[in-house]
């Protein structure tokens, strides 16, 4: 049985993952938003559980809460920005601004 | 094994799964609402690990506000109102190539580093703690973030602001 600190470290991984491969895969520049939320996310859930391993600070989830109002800001300025590009292009897909290719 | 223990692991399965169903969905919209159960499921499994200032925060930040700006943006992107936005998957294989990779690497080191970890049962009040340490280590930190919601509001505000500005 693996104890629920590994669990929760290796979902963080998992997650990680996934936001890897959101940003990969998908063409939109929402989805690829949602991929680097992902991935916060699970520096979140890492912060999180080893705080639980060292109940006697609470660093851990203070550190949590700057990573989430960070995230915020992020997205705040992303989408300004992913609205700024359709509102000039007529689209969301990042590949579709060529641009500046010669 | 106690009640808990069985409700982290459902609250784990529930945040895998709606990860990859993130991944899976083809509408933007679906996606958005994935990551929601997925946002709730991580709030959870943070109460559950004796953090709940961090899940309510959590919530309301992230549930409550980084959600209805990212489906603001997806209303403002799609080109008909009627029709949902779709999305293509390009790069399948080095998707698949760096997801392996990485899932590999990380769970490797993992399983390798945390073999004897003792787990707590129970931790001080974090509320009042957090509250304490805010004004007395971390107020250079406090007053950071404060300017930089500033600034992203400012910054926000003057990049979407609305002009005549199309493309020829």
């Amino acid at each position: 049985m693996i104890d629920t600190l590994t669990m929760m470290i290796l979902l963080g991984a998992f997650l990680f993952t996934t936001g890897v491969v959101i940003i990969v895969t998908k063409k939109n520049a929402i989805m690829m938003l949602l991929g680097i939320e992902l991935m916060l996310n699970a520096s979140n859930i890492n912060l999180v559980a080893f705080n639980q391993s060292h109940p006697a600070t609470i660093d851990g989830q203070m550190f949590a809460i700057f990573v989430i109002l960070v995230a915020v800001c992020e997205t705040a300025i992303g989408l300004a920005l992913v609205l700024r590009v359709y509102q000039y292009y007529q689209t969301s897909v990042p590949d579709e601004l060529n641009e500046l290719k010669g | 094994m106690n009640t808990a223990v069985i409700a982290q692991y459902f609250f784990i399965t529930t945040t895998a799964l709606s990860a990859l169903a993130i991944v899976l969905s083809k509408s933007v919209f679906k996606a958005a609402l994935w990551f929601l159960l997925c946002l709730l499921s991580i709030a959870a499994l943070f109460i559950l690990s004796y953090a709940e200032f961090t899940a309510i925060t959590q919530i309301l930040i992230y549930a409550g506000g980084v959600l209805v700006i990212i489906l603001f943006g997806i209303m403002f992107t799609s080109k008909l109102a009627a029709k949902p936005l779709l999305v293509e998957s390009t790069n399948l294989f080095g998707g698949a190539v760096a997801g392996i990779l990485t899932l590999g690497l990380l769970a490797n080191l993992i399983v390798d580093n945390l073999k004897n970890t003792t787990s707590v049962e129970n931790a001080p009040r974090a509320v009042e703690a957090i509250g304490i340490l805010l004004m007395t280590d971390y107020t250079l930190p406090f007053e950071v973030i404060g300017v930089l919601l500033l600034v992203t509001l400012v910054g926000a505000a003057v990049i979407s602001a609305f002009m005549k500005l199309k493309r020829q």
